[in-house]
């Protein structure tokens, strides 16, 4: 078996597998952890929890800048990156194509300019965010061995993706199968880190909505 | 909360701590993990926003005073306990090195008024971690002495600062006497039952003439009771779920027994939090009356057309309490009194569920250690009220205010401040 042919085949089915688990287990803790029953009654007028906590999920999407405009680049740099990964996950043909291959289904392709621009962008701005977290007083305190894993394994198949595409390692098969495998990194990092927030974001929303719409505040 | 008749009763420094007592408060940490607090202590992406949202990291720069730092020590406990590494013992458990770096965190530096949450986009409720927090450090004696000896001063003599049923009685006849006005105390049948802040009756006791003068002019059947009149909760705030509970049953207790369908929370924002969002969850059982902050009743009694006012022609600005507005929902009472009464009234920028907080909520006030940190915070306040131009300072919260007068005096800032109880009380149109 050729490194491709591993990639491709077991390092990938192994990653989706340990994904899945991860993903799950860690979901089940949150979602089955006991959560005592709130005896106080709702503020007149409150929405019933479910549409409150969703309407939080989608609210925070938009941003909340300071006055002063401190945590404007945090905020708009966030959004780059997170955007510019959604574009090219999900707008690069090649990876519709695997996407089908295992789910199925398909939709059209962005033109390969776009995708490569948002792949500049999006690696400018996650070196960006590393910058900012080891000059920033306030993020070198709060960050822990998670972040900066967290980001290693972000950046790692953009990177690869980046030198398969310019053709920087060659034979292709071997630059394909060392992006495949900086992928297989990410996915089976995904559910034990940080990156786990991709789904945690929902709950946690969803719970301060509920929370807070209870009480009838306004944020 | 829950508490216990176990909490430890006597005040420790880290140092202090057996090994037994660092493990009891790992212990206690990890207890107080349910769904929400699991899925925060999972959910922060470290990315630092919170900290410019907080007036203790805004007044003081030191990046410890960033809000997602104290989610550390019930993070490190929760991970401890789900993660596979921590069940081959391999994940490290709170230290006393934890509990002694986290507690001035905990308590001094936090006010637990929710601003971080609105920034947070993981809506992460730092203020609901710092309360779990601090049960975990008051468990084993851990905290800053003078709030635990307020709390104990609660469940021992009835308040914080020492107003017993003997000095209420005292006091309400000194000032029904001294004001010619009638305050009600220990009727047998009540529909309202009134508490008070002890801060209000030893510190502002015009405070008290004002609640009673107002609550005469709705022609509501109110009372007092000795039996149950302290609704600030210094056992929630110092973590002692023991007290906390003592206090809410004191006053449930009151309630029931003069059959009052309504208990008003007076200008005091940590009593209408703990009492109208805690207290049923606290006492395990839903309430058989509503709770009510002063505004929420007043604004409703003006709506019915039971309270009109003289206009005040002085221009004012509003400083929202965190846990009246913020947290509480009821950010549009306030001005719901001022509107038509008030002729200047400036908002702050920010201002309502924005607002920033005076710096002395979540007990800050009490703890002497804290007081520079505080006066700090409170200059953020300063600039505030300063910019609207405004003449006269008002809020709807004593603690608030206490920490204003102190923090003004400290200064010598000699802007006026007043509270909006008592300048509704002083233009209150008297009907027949």
């Amino acid at each position: 078996m050729d490194l491709l042919s591993f990639a491709r085949g077991p390092a990938l089915q192994f990653a989706i597998g340990v994904f899945c688990f991860g993903v799950t287990w860690r979901l089940a803790i949150l979602l089955f952890t006991p959560q005592a029953r709130d005896l106080t009654p709702a503020r007149k007028g409150a929405l019933p929890s479910p549409i409150a906590g969703g309407r939080e999920v989608f609210r925070r999407m938009w941003p909340e800048i300071h006055p002063t405009g401190s945590n404007m680049f945090t905020t708009i740099n966030g959004y780059v990156f997170h955007l510019g990964l959604a574009v090219i996950v999900f707008g690069f043909a090649p990876h519709i194509q695997l996407i089908k291959s295992i789910f199925g289904t398909a939709w059209p392709s962005l033109p390969n300019f776009v995708i490569h621009i948002a792949g500049g962008v999006t690696i400018a701005s996650l070196i960006a965010a590393l910058v900012k977290r080891l000059t920033s007083p306030v993020l070198r305190l709060i960050s822990t061995l998670d972040d900066y894993i967290s980001w290693a394994v972000t950046i790692a198949p953009l990177i690869t993706g980046y030198m398969l595409v310019g053709r920087l390692i060659q034979p292709y098969n071997t630059a394909l199968a060392v992006h495949i495998l900086s992928f297989v990194v990410l996915l089976i990092w995904l559910p034990f880190g940080k990156l786990m927030h991709a789904f945690i974001v929902f709950i946690s929303r969803a719970r301060t909505g509920a929370y807070l719409n209870h009480r009838g505040a306004q944020l | 909360m829950t508490g216990s008749a176990t909490d430890q009763t006597v005040t420790k420094t880290a140092a202090e701590l057996s090994d037994a007592e660092v493990k009891k408060a790992a212990h206690k940490l990890l207890s107080q993990v349910g769904g929400s607090i699991a899925t925060y202590a999972e959910a922060c992406v470290r990315c630092g926003q919170c900290a410019e949202a907080c007036h203790f990291y805004h007044a003081s720069g030191d990046p410890k005073h960033t809000p997602a730092y104290k989610l550390f020590p019930i993070a490190k406990a929760h991970k401890r306990s789900v993660s596979p590494l921590g069940w081959l013992g391999l994940a490290p458990d709170v230290s006393r090195n934890d509990l002694a770096h986290w507690e001035e965190l905990i308590f001094d530096s936090c006010t637990m008024c929710g601003r971080c949450t609105i920034v947070c986009p993981m809506a992460i409720d730092i203020s609901s971690i710092v309360a779990a927090t601090r049960q975990a450090f008051a468990k084993v004696g851990l905290g800053p002495p003078d709030l635990r000896a307020a709390a104990e001063n609660s469940r021992d003599r009835g308040s914080p600062l020492g107003l017993t049923e003997e000095a209420l009685e005292d006091r309400i006849e000194w000032l029904a006497d001294d004001n010619e006005i009638d305050i009600p105390l220990d009727k047998d049948h009540a529909e309202v039952l009134l508490t008070v802040s002890s801060i209000e009756m030893m510190k502002y006791p015009q405070s008290i003439v004002g609640m009673a003068k107002l609550m005469n002019a709705t022609g509501v059947d109110w009372t007092f009771s000795s039996e149950g009149y302290e609704s600030t909760n210094f056992g929630y705030l110092s973590g002692r779920g023991d007290i906390a509970k003592t206090m809410i049953e004191r006053i449930v207790h009151a309630a029931e027994k003069v059959g009052a369908k309504t208990v008003v929370i007076p200008e005091c924002g940590h009593a209408f939090g703990v009492m109208r969002w805690s207290a049923a969850n606290i006492v395990g059982r839903p309430l058989p009356f509503q709770v009510l902050h002063i505004t929420e009743f007043l604004a409703e009694m003006k709506r019915q057309g039971k309270l009109k006012f003289k206009s005040f022609d002085g221009s004012i600005t509003y400083h929202d309490p965190c846990q009246v507005s913020r947290r509480g929902g009821a950010t549009e009472e306030a001005r719901y009194l001022l509107d038509g009464f008030a002729t200047d009234f400036r908002e702050m920028t920010p201002t309502g569920n924005r607002n920033w907080c005076c710096g002395g909520g979540g007990g800050v006030q009490a703890m002497e250690r804290a007081a520079g940190l505080r006066h700090k915070v409170f200059q953020i306040k300063m600039d505030q009220v300063e910019k609207t131009g405004a003449e006269t300072l008002i809020s709807s919260c004593a603690n608030c205010r206490l920490t204003m007068d102190e923090s003004a005096e400290h200064f010598h800032w000699d802007h006026k401040r007043d509270s909006l109880i008592e300048l509704l009380a002083d233009h209150l149109i008297e009907q027949e």
